[in-house]
């Protein structure tokens, strides 16, 4: 191999040829496979038919999460409860069911330790710096943030890694996204991520790997990096990635699955090496001033749609390409929304707090703090779903879900929730939710359903004045 | 998967842009453990519109979708491959396609072909009222007023579609180099096999209940 500088993508994916092909694509090993009860009943009837077995359960996790219903799951006796909906119900034992029949190590439903898949890799040390981490779920990006190669698979590719641990793929493009300066007074990681979006659209990184740096990304938490990386996907790029530190190794260090003793500092040795070379060349570059950054919002159906909160409802007629002319006709119909109107003076009736993108502790943290001492706007109803069982019990711990529930916010059980129209909570048609979930397509809160994908702070304000509302005026400064 | 080298007959002149997999197939289908049974629910937001391009006569079981920028974007479920095949749909052409759906079209034995818009904005001209050919063993798209674009594809998925292989029993051919190679990541990268980090396994539950 050559001394050439090297991107942090490329030293990951390096690390992982099995076996280069002479098309120029590559058999890529599979560090981590995590896997949900919804993309992946197919792939183990698949195994089954031929008679094939998993590879590496050891190197596999399964977790149900986009059917959970998000009420209560035992009774006063402990005592587990039906799921109503069959379906749902059939296919969560078809993952419980396969799980036992394959050997695969797995999170149930009733432990304190369940939660949505891409809350639960990181926080059990599950995912890794330098690592190919892959799942039946395009927000399987979102690992990146701790380092790892992550990205989104289809049930086929499921298939492929359970039974040969790696994936035939061709390497992507490289593109830079940098945020340079420090971010402005009620700005998060939500706000950011929505931003980048909005810069390079919905389709900017297809093809592309993302790599996010600047002082913006050095200075965010895990848990905002977790934010950023997990929407790289709704950009167009199937993974995103941020160089591990310090931060990165504080965080995992002692995580239940994380390595110890000997195989740790070997592991950080080794980590720090990782990221990108001094000189090392990406295919694009895009930079981003924070200082231009305010708390932003979407206004339609893409989530490129993104408008800062201070703004209003685009005109059609502003876009210079004729398709997003009629593809922002298109959306404003189907939001109820005019151009012109300003985003705050638009009512809500639902606000959903949760989803892989902003449902872990610092995001219930940040919409508390505006809760705290307010009232839920009347008509509204307002839902906080925690990522896992135990970022549940940390917010109980710290009281946070009696700030939500004194402020008239349901507190439930952890799972995919409102996000995707998949299990029980879902938005009626007409009816308009300020989100912090990653989607503001058509009907994926349900049919007819209108999304505004939003920060945790920000949801938590339209919540409290019934509102699209701009959180900066209920902080204290 | 059945090989697949031409498709060609009616296509429907969509041309939609940033069509996501929840337009193609909302998530309330997805409860499905089944492959089959899919092509009911394609669609079904735009289905509930009049009028629509799905429910036309005129397009009734087309084997070829034509559609705008960035098709197949969002949610990763391969169920909107299985949908589209389950309604009869071999090939999609459009100007870019989301990389995970185009890799689970070509896993379905749908072709995701990809030309230029001046190309694709032809093609919806020519097939409001003519058939359209794609043909895999010449790389082009023709039309019956002598249209010939052509296109590209990576030569191992061409292969896979053409003769209809099975990518799972081609890889598994391969053990022994995987199993080199796992020998090779024990000694370089101790921490990843289970039996390291799992110490403490948070397992709960094996489904043995």
């Amino acid at each position: 191999m050559s001394n050439a500088p090297r991107t942090l993508y490329e030293k990951v994916w390096d690390a992982h040829v099995v076996e280069r092909r002479d098309d120029g694509s590559c058999l890529i090993y599979i560090d981590r496979h995590l896997v949900h009860e919804v993309t992946s009943p197919q792939a183990f009837e698949g195994l089954r038919s031929a008679g094939r077995r998993v590879r590496r359960p050891d190197l596999t996790l399964a977790v149900p999460d986009h059917n959970l219903p998000t009420t209560a799951r035992v009774d006063a006796e402990g005592r587990e409860l039906p799921i109503a909906d069959r379906e749902s119900a059939e296919q969560l034992g078809a993952l419980r069911a396969n799980v036992a029949e394959f050997g695969v190590p797995y999170i149930d439903a009733l432990s304190a330790k369940q939660g949505i898949v891409h809350v639960v890799g990181p926080e059990q040390g599950f995912t890794l710096p330098g690592t190919t981490m892959v799942c039946g779920d395009s927000h399987t990006s979102a690992h990146g943030a701790l380092g790892a190669l992550a990205f989104g698979i289809g049930t086929s590719e499921v298939e492929h890694v359970l039974a040969t641990q790696t994936l035939i793929l061709s390497p992507s493009k490289t593109m830079e996204v940098r945020v340079d300066g420090t971010l402005g007074f009620g700005v998060s990681a939500k706000d950011v991520v929505l931003a980048i979006i909005g810069r390079i659209g919905a389709a900017g990184g297809t093809g592309h790997v993302i790599e996010f740096t600047g002082e913006v990304i050095r200075n965010l938490s895990i848990e905002g990096r977790l934010t950023i990386a997990n929407m790289s996907i709704e950009g167009g790029a199937r993974a995103g990635m941020i160089a591990p530190d310090e931060n990165t190794f504080a965080y995992l260090k002692g995580r239940p699955m994380a390595p110890q003793g000997a195989d740790w500092d070997r592991a950080v040795e080794w980590w720090r090496t990782l990221p990108s070379d001094a000189g090392a060349r990406y295919d694009k570059t895009v930079v981003l001033d924070a200082a231009n950054i305010a708390p932003v919002l979407t206004w339609g159906t893409s989530p490129e749609d993104v408008v800062p909160i201070t703004g209003v409802v685009p005109a059609p007629d502003s876009f210079a390409d004729p398709s997003k002319q009629e593809a922002a006709r298109k959306s404003l119909d189907y939001m109820g929304l005019a151009p012109g109107m300003r985003m705050q003076d638009v009512p809500v009736q639902h606000v959903f707090i949760g989803s892989c993108t902003n449902s872990r502790i610092e995001d219930l943290r940040a919409a508390a703090s505006v809760a705290d001492g307010r009232r839920v706007a009347a008509g509204v109803r307002a839902m906080v779903v925690p990522g896992s069982g135990l970022v549940k019990r940390q917010a109980e711990a710290e009281g946070l879900d009696r700030i939500f529930t004194a402020a008239g916010f349901e507190w439930r059980e952890p799972g995919c929730s409102m996000c995707l129209a998949m299990n029980p909570d879902k938005v009626p048609a007409g009816e308009r939710c300020a989100s912090t979930s990653n989607r503001n397509f058509v009907g994926r809160q349900g049919p007819g359903a209108r999304t505004h994908l939003l920060s945790p702070a920000m949801a938590a304000a339209a919540a409290v004045t019934g509102r699209l509302a701009d959180v900066r005026e209920l902080m204290d400064r | 998967m059945q090989p697949v080298s031409e498709v060609s007959g009616t296509a429907y002149p969509w041309g939609a842009k940033n069509v996501d997999t929840d337009v193609i197939i909302p998530a309330h289908w997805l409860k499905t453990i089944k492959r089959s049974g899919l092509g009911r629910g394609a669609f079904e937001t735009v289905r509930a519109q009049p009028g629509n391009i799905f429910d036309d006569p005129a397009y009734a079981g087309a084997p070829i979708l034509i559609a705008g920028d960035n098709f197949g974007c969002g949610s990763s479920r391969e169920h909107a491959a299985w949908a589209l095949a389950d309604m009869g749909i071999r090939a999609v052409i459009a100007p870019s396609f989301s990389d995970i759906f185009s890799g689970n079209a070509f896993k379905n034995g749908i072709v995701p072909v990809v030309l230029p818009q001046e190309a694709v904005d032809r093609l919806l001209e020519v097939a409001r009222d003519q058939p359209v050919t794609v043909d895999l063993e010449t790389m082009t798209v023709t039309t019956p007023f002598q249209d010939r674009f052509a296109f590209e594809l990576d030569p191992f998925r061409r292969r896979c579609l053409m003769e209809g292989l099975d990518e799972v029993g081609l890889t598994l051919a391969k053990d022994t180099v995987i199993s080199k190679f796992e020998e090779r990541l024990d000694h370089e990268r101790p921490w990843i096999k289970g039996e390291s980090g799992y110490a403490g396994v948070a397992v709960e539950g094996t489904g043995r209940t």
